[in-house]
């Protein structure tokens, strides 16, 4: 082989998109021999993930475009949650609390929902402005005391996840009317509700906020990527010392990268809050969309589309589990698929001493040639 | 006063699993790997000394249980190596293949469940451990045992010492011959069969099936009681307790008259909310062993 010119290996081992579809199919590989392994039949797995995706019932040989509407609602939360993930990863920081600002803004718009005027467009748009301010804030303390006081962001956001969920589970009760699990309906024009969408996918729960998603998947973009601030966060991402050096307030961009991390986050709080449901909800448990926004940042190497295409697989997993329970495949399949997708990704490192070795090997044949 | 003095055994109750937990967060990050992991291997053992329990009770009786926690230990420690392979052997991100393991551990033992018991679920157990004199558990005793013999051999064993050097600055370590991925490798290895042994501890004392979520944070306490016992079995040991009480006493609330007024939400919150405020007041970086969270690479300075 002609050393200069890299080899197919080699090309695909140093192309992220690459590693990270590899990376899938072996999560899928190993989740389709593990029901193998129970005696269970992987191809209804795949038949519910086709189904999801096309709204075909290959089993029925239906088709029904309700499917395909619900795959994006699933998908919305887990874009957000990815690119909040991201966002904060590009600046360093390892944000696990996506879940817990997915709370606070998810509490702040179902009190929004209530609380401000019933003015179409304005009451929803306002609700999901509030929602995502203050889970900014829950965001953006983390960053704070990570700063001032380098108070482990990982610990810290954990923590913060359980005191969200306390204290939203406090916070709803104060809606009038509200039982032990649910509020009353919301007004309709807090709801994000969609007539032509709606019609399109067959009365899916589908709502304008795919629209904010592709905004948000946008503003990630342009930010990050042609903006002063955001060549500050990932200078300081790339090298504290360094962007400290250089000028840049560290400080204020690790503080400034976690509050609007927990933006996104909120955002998908807001949209799940106003748009998937009718009424508020007094949570009984996590909802989980953060800690899957995790894999979803991973897989997407924390790029702004990479995410948006990773968080459209996750929810594809996450919509396709329903079917895979009625279908005598445990649903929690999916759950193995998305870890055993991080923890390859974290094996990855070894690709890259595996390319070492091969090119001193190389280098090794090529200078006995020589002599 | 009886009333505060009841609450004894089951801060003990509460607070043995968070401390053998962190017992073995502490040993792991002092050799130099950060075990975000805790969480999750607490997981893998919760359900396998609850799966043991009920499978194995009617035949063995009263020894099920010891024998369940050493199967426990022994799954945690099995699936730590998937944590060790990433972060010494591959100089991975130490939080990124942590995290796997964590997702991993909610998918596997639920998986598991749907396939051995038809449900979402363990099958309860007839019988948990049985608490000892002064309703205290023997699981307090092991977390005991464990703390007397880890902080024997951190400080009063050649192994020990190295195994520090490791954490501090494993370029020197290396230099004064020490094998530096091994002792790494046998430190996560004992994180996560104390990790495991937790988790079982955890389930045989507190509940009668293992269910989706049921650790419900206390590993990520174990974690921050690590760093706010700033990495030395004295510390650590209080903070487990604090946090313990924490826990034991969010439950033991409801029968105080005098703090209904208070919400149930306020107490569930409060074990998180002290750990975060900890984390503020007593943090300090020069505390933690410095190559803490960093690959070690052969030759690198």
């Amino acid at each position: 082989m002609d050393p200069k010119r890299p080899g197919l290996v080699d090309r695909l081992a140093s192309s992220n998109a690459a590693m990270s579809i590899l990376v899938v199919l072996l999560g899928f590989l190993v989740g389709t021999v593990l029901l193998l392994a129970v005696a269970r039949d992987p191809a209804n797995m795949y038949r519910a993930v086709i189904q999801v995706v096309s709204g075909w019932d290959l089993a029925r040989g239906t088709w029904n475009s309700r499917y395909i509407g619900e795959w994006l609602v699933a998908s919305v939360p887990l874009i957000l949650c990815g690119l909040s993930m991201a966002f904060a990863a590009r600046a360093g920081l390892f944000n696990i609390g996506a879940e817990g600002q997915y709370i606070v803004g998810l509490t702040v718009a179902q009190f929004s929902a209530f609380c401000l005027p019933r003015v179409p467009i304005f009451h929803w748009a306002a609700a999901i402005a509030l929602g995502m301010l203050a889970a900014a804030a829950w965001g953006g303390i983390v960053g704070f005391l990570k700063a001032k006081y380098s108070v482990s962001e990982v610990v810290a956001t954990i923590m913060m996840n359980y005191v969200a969920l306390y204290g939203s589970r406090y916070a709803t009760q104060f809606i009038p009317g509200t039982n032990t699990y649910k509020t009353p309906n919301f007004p309709a024009t807090a709801r994000l509700s969609n007539a032509w969408l709606e019609g399109l996918t067959n009365n899916s729960r589908l709502n304008t906020g795919v629209f904010l998603t592709l905004a948000a998947v946008l503003f990630f973009w342009f930010i990050m990527e042609k903006t002063r601030t955001g060549f500050a966060l990932r200078a300081t991402g790339f090298n504290k010392d360094a962007a400290r050096c250089s000028g840049i307030n560290v400080q204020r961009s690790l503080t400034l990268s976690m509050a609007i991390s927990g933006a996104f986050a909120g955002l998908a709080g807001c949209i799940v809050a106003l748009g998937s449901f009718g009424y508020g909800r007094v949570l009984a448990g996590l909802d989980n969309y953060g800690f899957t926004g995790i894999a979803v940042a991973l897989v997407g190497n924390s790029a702004a589309f990479g995410t948006f295409l990773a968080g459209l697989l996750f929810g594809m997993l996450q919509s396709a589990q329903p079917l895979m329970q009625s279908r005598q495949i445990p649903k929690e399949v999916t759950y193995i698929i998305s870890g055993l997708v991080v923890v390859f990704i974290s094996l990855r490192p070894g690709l890259g001493l595996i390319l070492d070795a091969r090119a001193k090997a190389a280098a090794r044949r090529g200078s006995l040639r020589d002599e | 006063m009886s009333n505060v003095f009841g609450l004894v055994p089951s801060i003990l109750m509460m607070a043995s699993p968070i401390l053998i937990a962190a017992l073995g967060g502490m040993i792991s990050e002092r050799s130099g790997v950060v075990n975000i992991a805790l969480e999750g291997l607490m997981g893998f053992g919760a359900f396998t000394a609850a799966a043991a329990n009920v499978l194995l009770e009617g035949q063995l009786g009263g020894w099920s249980i010891w024998l369940s926690l050493a199967l426990a230990t022994l799954v945690g420690a099995l699936i730590s190596l998937i944590h060790a392979f990433a972060s010494i052997s591959l100089n991975a991100d130490q939080v990124i293949s942590g995290t796997g393991i964590n997702l991993l551990a909610n998918g596997v033992t639920v998986f598991l469940c749907q396939v051995i018991f038809h449900h979402e679920r363990t099958d309860a157990f007839r019988r948990g451990m049985a608490a000892g004199p002064g309703g205290i558990y023997p699981t307090a005793y092991i977390a005991l045992a464990l703390l007397v013999a880890i902080w024997h051999l951190l400080y009063r064993r050649p192994v020990g010492l190295r195994l520090r050097s490791c954490g501090e600055n494993p370029q020197a370590a290396a230099a004064a011959g020490i094998d530096v991925r091994r002792l790494r490798y046998w430190a996560v290895f004992a994180s996560g069969a104390l990790g495991g042994l937790a988790g079982g501890c955890l389930v045989l004392t507190q509940t009668i099936e293992y269910k989706e979520n049921m650790i419900n944070g206390a590993g990520f306490i174990a974690l921050a009681a690590v760093s706010f016992g700033r990495w030395i079995p004295k510390g650590v040991t209080g903070a487990a307790c604090l946090f313990g009480a924490a826990v034991a006493f969010s439950i033991y609330v409801v029968n105080i008259p005098a703090l209904r007024i208070f919400p149930p939400e306020f107490f569930s919150a409060m074990p998180y909310v002290i750990t975060l405020a900890t984390l503020v007041l007593f943090s300090g970086k020069d505390y933690a062993p410095r190559a803490s969270g960093q690959p070690y690479e052969k030759g690198a300075s």
